[in-house]
């Protein structure tokens, strides 16, 4: 059977590339310790030497808009293109193309489905951001195959978090019983506190950052009963308005399962709080 | 009130370079446009017309006014990233990086500590 190798969660910040690239007389004064903090956490994963890369993202309205609109969706295609023209307007983002694994993307929809998770699909997925940030920062190469899942954080009404942690633990089965010697990684990516378009946005810091402090720790302990307490969709509105790309945290903490991180990390940057979290696996998912 | 057509307006406009430059070059031509063309097209075979806007809705639109527009509903994020296209360039040449997205939040400090308006569809 596969074996998952590592599990990362983070934020994403589409800024990150620009902010480290531009000329080092016009970058903000904490790129350098950004660049090496990204460094290291791609290091956490570049160890496990990983075949196949799951990555559970959320589209920002690029392909995805509320005519037609998923909670959950797994891309299965032999390749995708990434990045679209207000992401490169807006964010310096350039083009990529991934690489897919069609047979693990139908592994995981079929395996998904039997766990009562009814997923949409698509055979023409164009990946954004969510997905590209972590590509820019934990493995730049882009050299392997990726199975992408979307997740719903934007338009309500929107799954539970207790789903959301649900749906982690189904694909953490859905790798496990993958039949292949493949070696995979499962990356995710969301947000702590975040405000975009309302009055908290682009502070000195991100608009909670008594929530940032405690989801870090809640994320170390790998104490999903403190977080599937203190966490609802109210209590994420109150905290920023685009708040509810922690949900994703919960996800990818349910591949990992309730364990204490391996690896942790967060840089205070302006307007966000980026973290950065590794677990390597010790156990099989019930 | 149609917040989905208002998003469908964001949407369709900010992830189309010549749509973007109509509309911050010329937004009431451009919006009446939109209505009588591109608002209705499903695909290049299909249209409907069940969505329409609300004079308010077309007035905030024609006015780029992001703050009646968040206090309709409209999807912030939609909201933000057009008029970033559209404003982020001059703002910051004249005042700095970000000069443009804090007046967005200053204009909008009379909903700090309020629930703010729903963007559910």
């Amino acid at each position: 059977m596969a074996e998952l190798v590592a599990t990362l969660a983070s934020t994403h910040h589409p800024f990150y590339l620009k902010a480290t690239t531009m000329p080092a007389e016009q970058q903000m004064p904490q790129a350098p310790e950004w660049k090496r903090k990204i460094e290291a956490y791609r290091e956490t994963l570049a160890r496990t030497r990983p075949d196949i890369l799951v990555m559970v993202g959320s589209d920002h309205f690029h392909q995805i808009f509320l005519d037609n609109c998923p909670q959950f969706l797994i891309g299965k295609s032999e390749a995708y293109d990434a990045t679209f023209y207000n992401e490169e307007r807006e964010f310096g983002i350039p083009k990529f193309l991934l690489k897919g694994d069609p047979d693990m993307s139908g592994f995981m929809h079929r395996h998904l489905m039997d766990q009562n998770f009814d997923f949409a699909f698509s055979n023409d997925l164009k990946i954004d951001h969510s997905i590209i940030c972590p590509i820019i920062t934990v493995r730049p190469t882009n050299d392997l195959p990726v199975v992408p899942i979307y997740t719903n954080i934007f338009a309500p009404p929107l799954q539970s978090p207790q789903r959301f942690y649900d749906l982690g633990r189904a694909i953490r089965k859905a790798i496990d019983d993958y039949p292949s010697d493949k070696r995979i990684a499962a990356i995710g990516t969301g947000h702590l506190s975040l405000e975009l378009g309302g009055p908290r946005q682009f502070m000195e810091t991100g608009p909670d950052p008594e929530f940032d402090r405690q989801a870090i720790e809640w994320l170390r302990q790998g104490d999903i009963d403190a977080i599937l307490h203190n966490v609802t969709h109210q209590s994420m509105a109150g905290s920023g308005n685009a708040t509810h790309g922690f949900l994703n945290f919960i996800l990818m903490l349910g591949v990992a399962g309730p364990e204490v991180a391996d690896y942790v990390d967060n840089l205070d940057l302006f307007h966000t709080m980026e973290a950065y979290f590794t677990w390597y696996p010790k156990e099989q998912a019930a | 009130m149609s917040k989905y057509y208002v998003n469908k307006f964001l949407f369709t406009v900010d992830r189309d370079p010549q749509y973007l430059k109509r509309y911050a070059e010329d937004p009431r031509s451009f919006v009446a446009t939109w209505e009588q063309s591109i608002g209705p097209k499903l695909n290049d075979a299909e249209t409907s017309r069940v969505h329409t806007f609300t004079q308010a809705e077309r007035e905030a639109l024609i006015n780029h006014d992001y703050v009646a527009l968040f206090e309709m509903g409209a999807h912030f994020f939609l909201n933000l990233t057009i008029f970033i296209g559209i404003y982020d360039e001059p703002y910051m040449a004249k005042d700095g990086p970000l000069a443009f997205q804090k007046e967005f939040a200053r204009k909008l400090q009379h909903w700090k500590g309020r629930d703010y308006p729903s963007v559910e569809t």
